[in-house]
């Protein structure tokens, strides 16, 4: 379980899969999502095969979650605000003409 | 609606590393109208990443390295330069017409020049289980403590290469050492990296800051296994044991975060978009932009400044970014002497590195089974099959497998998959070459394309 070495930051909150998830002002939601020991994001496109972080650097695209009913977000890419809801992504995101 | 000017700036600068901030800020300050476009919140880039927030106790973790990055934003800040945090730059056009998306609505900036400063990529190091929840890079590790002060606890590092040790350390100096340190190098590489020692002397503050990173890790009484081969992670639904073999004796590590590492390559996703000419640098096995005195790539008006111009580390990439900032405002020619002999010493340390850190064989050459593209799902196997077939490029193996074609565009199997072509066909990877990048250069929304309205302004 990773652990936070220093208090730096205001308190946020937000919720993933309906769970309430603390993060600290400056946090992605991955970084506050590991933080929380959350390790699972995301079912992968083809296989079904659970996905989590990898590059942290918006490079690789594995952290791929819904937010605020919007797909395909990078999750290490997007700051924390408060209130987010954040879901796991299923698969490929449908597309709704 | 009307017909609307694109606005223009002198020079474009992407990316807000120590090679973009230092660009923008010596252009600002020679009376350019600079514009920096960053997909980040803050400015930093990876090596630099937290720079305005972190605080005494990150700092004293992170080092005086990492400090020094605080004077170069706080310049960057006070030049004078526009700076667009949050802006992908999803497309270039010849015309250097840039399309990018700030806060959910695409615009466009005609620049006078552009300077890619997008910096590196960590190099792809495929190996069974690599995509299971738990296993990251190293590199996301240090972003992890970097940015939010978030430390894995229990974490095994394996691979190789400066970040590694340096991330070992930092761990260290925070009371989170990593569980083991595991090095995946073949026997022999330091003979291999002597003959370069001489001129690493020239820049033996960096031997010196290697070695004493070593030894911090060592006297921490964190494991380390050297020579390790077999790499494997495994785990069901998420990491749960690192296994491999030192010397034909396999030995197996349980935890729950796996980071690798296997060195940084240039980020070639804007050079490769806009069709700039690259090369394959034999000693750091990746390719790189063709660059002239001045830093400009084969396409006029694009230049190229830090690691994406090859893989130099922060101080050479700051340095980088004044000299071509320089050389497009026409600066004081004593003043390029000076940069230019300043990057030269600082150079001198990595034929060392190179030869001590090449990549192992072993990451070259992944086994059939190992997935190799990771958004598509695709082996390494299934690559070969497809070469033998008579795929003859990278371009052709995208059409039919579809590596490269997922959400990542081809940004961690690019080389990998390159790799595998070339050593099947048994030709140089210069011949073998690379993907083609297309736009957009990210995925954005298919609504924000269909309200994006090039040169014309709504009433």
């Amino acid at each position: 379980m990773p652990r936070r070495i220093d208090p730096e930051g205001a308190t946020l909150s937000f919720t993933f899969e309906g769970r309430r998830i603390e993060a600290r002002a400056g946090d992605s939601v991955a970084a506050a999502l590991t933080a929380a020991g959350i390790r699972d994001l995301r079912d992968s496109a083809v296989s079904g095969q659970p996905r989590g972080i990898f590059c942290m650097m918006g490079a690789c695209f594995d952290c791929l979650v819904e937010i605020d009913g919007q797909p395909n977000r990078q999750a290490c890419m997007i700051p924390v605000t408060e209130g987010l809801t954040v879901r796991r992504q299923r698969g490929a995101a449908e597309v709704h003409p | 609606m009307t017909q609307q000017t694109i606005p223009f700036a002198d020079l474009v600068v992407i990316g807000a590393g120590p090679a973009g901030m230092a660009a923008a800020t010596e252009a600002a300050k020679a009376g350019l109208s600079v514009t920096l476009l960053d997909e980040a919140p803050a400015p930093g880039g990876q090596i630099y990443r937290g720079i305005e927030t972190a605080g005494p106790r990150r700092l004293q973790i992170l080092g005086p390295d990492y400090a020094e990055g605080r004077s170069l934003a706080d310049s960057f800040r006070a030049s004078g330069a526009t700076y667009l945090a949050g802006a992908l730059v999803w497309n270039i056009g010849t015309d250097r017409v840039i399309d990018y998306s700030h806060q959910g609505v695409s615009h466009q900036l005609r620049a006078g020049a552009i300077i890619a400063a997008t910096g590196a990529l960590e190099r792809p190091m495929p190996i069974p289980g690599w995509t299971l929840p738990g296993v990251t890079t190293v590199g996301a590790l240090q972003i992890l403590l970097k940015g939010s002060g978030v430390v894995a606890e229990d974490a095994v590092l394996v691979g190789s290469g400066p970040l590694l040790w340096l991330l070992a350390a930092q761990m260290v100096d925070a009371g989170c050492p990593p569980r083991a340190v595991v090095e995946n190098l073949p026997r022999g590489r330091t003979r291999a990296a002597l003959p370069h020692l001489l001129r690493a002397l020239r820049a033996r503050s960096y031997l010196a800051k290697g070695l004493a990173l070593m030894r911090k890790v060592k006297a921490a009484g964190v494991p380390i296994h050297r020579h390790a081969s077999g790499l494997a992670v495994e785990g069901a639904d998420a990491a749960r044991a690192l296994v491999f073999a030192v010397g034909g004796r396999t030995q197996r590590i349980e935890t729950t975060s796996i980071a690798l590492h296997q060195g940084v390559v240039p980020n070639q996703q804007v050079t490769r978009l806009m069709l700039a000419d690259h090369r394959w640098d034999a000693g750091q096995h990746c390719f790189r932009p063709v660059l002239d005195a001045h830093g400009q790539t084969s396409v006029p008006g694009l230049y190229v400044a830090g690691d994406g111009a090859g893989i130099g580390g922060a101080r050479a990439a700051a340095l980088q970014g004044r000299l071509v900032a320089l050389s497009i405002t026409g600066g004081d020619p004593a003043r390029i002497v000076r940069l230019r002999a300043a990057l030269a010493r600082d150079a001198a340390i990595r034929p060392f590195l190179e030869a001590l850190y090449a990549p192992a064989p072993e990451v070259l050459a992944p086994a059939d089974d190992t997935i190799i593209c990771r958004c598509e799902e695709v082996t390494a196997g299934t690559i070969r099959a497809t070469v033998d077939l008579g795929a003859p490029g990278p371009n052709q193996v995208k059409s039919m497998l579809r590596t490269g074609m997922g959400p990542c565009q081809g940004r961690v199997c690019g080389l990998a998959v390159a790799g595998i072509i070339a050593a099947r066909k048994g030709e140089d990877p210069q011949v073998t070459d690379y993907y083609r990048i297309r736009p957009p250069l990210k995925p954005i929304p298919l609504a924000e394309l269909a309200g994006f309205a090039p040169g014309i302004a709504a009433e």
